[in-house]
């Protein structure tokens, strides 16, 4: 069996690209989103189409095999795993693998989605309840949606109740989670909300499900982006200072049925998180910033502890204190987040894109100083399946 | 308006035909010798023996966690809004998606005692809800 940190530095993101906009849509269909992040990815690391041979993508018929078709490329490696918002670590994971066993070299992951223009539903949803079986429907249909719970704040709303519930967490410490990724959004001028947000502004903001309030939910906008893989080896010739992935972790412990959790307020997240630090070989303790998927303020606060950054349960008093935000102490969701930036269903993306940027140094005003290590940490479903990546510089190595 | 029923698994059948009698039978396993909830088709709980038990609930459960919605997950949901939407732990030891009914919202506790009740859906069937113990 191969070494735990077999993979550790073996490849690299030579390629991040996003494509967003302030009013939230992007006025493009899917497909030409994907076909136009691919090329912007590529330009991105100074690599050309005919150079990619892994194809990445998520969808729910042969994804992969109708982007390659318009694209006019024949990949040898191929992978469309779908974990939901957590899909792109994984792949991550995946390219580093296939690299490493010379499966491909140049591997490219993309995701658009335009639920803000199209309307509907998210995440492949529209296309699934369109195709459901009466007779077999998929379990959370069945058996969750006859009591109206609403997918999928209802989902996140239980798992923020319980932790409340077990841990005395607040609705100010949740809020605290919204206040400091706005501030970093207020940095981006591509961010969908710059306009600055205080705590009593989300607690003032409807509840849409108890204890969560508007401002404690993503958003809902049009978005697209793309990341580039290679070999380390590779990648010391090409355009720009390469980001190596360091460790990876997966984990998921049930799909769409949030009943079936084995305990809400612990996530996945506990497991993938340990295996991608362990092969990375470092700890919490020396991240410099935190992209971490914040579909809600609560998914923030779990996957904090869960990643191990405080213990389980002290997640409200570790970040009321504004550390997430700019100037504290883990910069977390740089770029204004989910809940400011851009959610178009499966956010694990533009944590990766943002994570790239930081690390070489490509963000401007809301730049971390010295940013050398990073960790991208999907979260996909209702809290179902975990993703961790670790990013770092050259001088990480 | 009825509740938004998207469908019934044939596997569930035996679930779904007690509802009409206000019974709640969930899935005995003899074989790994414990209780599923929701209804799996028989080879993933008993894999060698397909052997699977319904057995009546107790009806006795205890709320595991709960949100209130203040907008409807779906449309048939919209004259009951605020509701309770909660996850419950019945006395078998399998929980349960539900609703808490005859219950102020405020009230509504985690760890409070609940027990069944039924709620029609067409075809005389039923749907269990709980309210306070």
């Amino acid at each position: 069996m191969a070494k735990a940190n077999y993979l550790r530095g073996k490849a690299c993101i030579v390629g991040a690209v996003d494509e967003v906009s302030p009013t939230g849509e992007l006025h493009m269909t899917e497909r030409e989103l994907e076909v136009k992040l691919v090329h912007a990815a590529l330009a991105d690391a100074g690599l050309k189409l005919s150079d990619v041979d892994g194809l990445f993508v998520t969808g729910m018929m042969m994804p992969s095999m109708e982007l390659a078709e318009h694209l006019g490329i024949r990949p040898r490696y191929t992978d469309t795993t779908m974990t939901g918002g957590s899909s792109f670590e994984v792949h991550v994971q995946h390219a580093a693998a296939a690299i490493a066993l010379g499966l491909c070299e140049v591997a490219v992951s993309v995701y658009a989605q335009t639920p803000r223009s199209k309307g509907g539903l998210g995440g492949g949803m529209a296309a699934m309840m369109s195709s459901i079986d009466r007779k077999n429907p998929p379990p959370f249909l069945e058996w969750e949606m006859p009591y109206g719970l609403m997918l999928p704040a209802g989902d996140y709303a239980l798992a923020a109740m319980r932790h409340k519930h077990l841990y005395g967490t607040t609705s100010e410490q949740l809020a605290q989670i919204a206040v400091s990724t706005r501030q970093w959004a207020e940095k981006n001028p591509r961010a969908r909300y710059q306009e600055p947000l205080t705590i009593s502004d989300v607690m003032n903001s409807p509840l849409v499900c108890d204890p969560l309030h508007r401002y404690d939910c993503c958003l809902v906008t049009d978005g697209a982006g793309a990341v580039v893989i290679t070999s380390a080896e590779r990648a010391k010739s090409l355009k720009k200072k390469p980001v190596y992935i360091l460790g990876t972790g997966v984990s998921h412990d049930h799909a769409m049925m949030i009943t079936e959790m084995p305990e809400l307020t612990v996530t996945p997240g506990a497991v993938s998180a340990k295996q991608a630090f362990e092969h990375a070989g470092y700890k919490p303790k020396d991240i410099d910033l935190v992209m971490t998927y914040d579909s809600f303020t609560i998914t923030v606060l779990m996957s904090l502890e869960d990643m191990g950054f405080c213990a389980k349960g002290e997640g409200g008093a570790f970040v009321e204190d504004g550390k997430l935000g700019p100037g504290g102490s883990l910069p977390t969701n740089t770029s204004g987040g989910g809940l400011s930036y851009t959610h178009p269903g499966m956010y694990g993306m533009f944590l990766l894109v943002e994570a790239v940027r930081q690390l070489r140094g490509e963000c401007g005003p809301r730049q971390v100083k010295n940013a050398k290590l990073a960790v991208a940490h999907g979260v996909g479903g209702v809290l179902s399946a975990c993703s961790t990546v670790i990013l770092g510089t050259e001088e990480t190595l | 308006m009825s509740r938004l029923i998207m469908g019934m698994s044939r596997h569930a059948l035996p679930f779904w035909e007690a509802t009409k009698e206000k019974k709640l039978v969930i899935q005995y396993s003899p074989e790994t010798k414990r209780y599923y909830h929701y209804p799996r088709e028989a080879v993933v709980i008993s894999p060698t023996t397909l052997e699977v038990q319904w057995r009546q609930a107790s009806g006795k459960a205890e709320v595991y966690s709960f949100s209130v919605m203040r907008k409807p997950g779906n449309p048939s949901m919209a004259a009951k809004v605020p509701y309770v939407v909660a996850i419950v732990q019945l006395e078998e030891g399998v929980r349960m998606m539900t609703n808490i009914v005859n219950c102020p919202i405020e009230n509504v506790k985690i760890g409070m005692k609940v027990r069944l009740t039924w709620e029609e859906l067409k075809d005389g069937m039923h749907l269990p809800v709980f309210e306070p113990a």
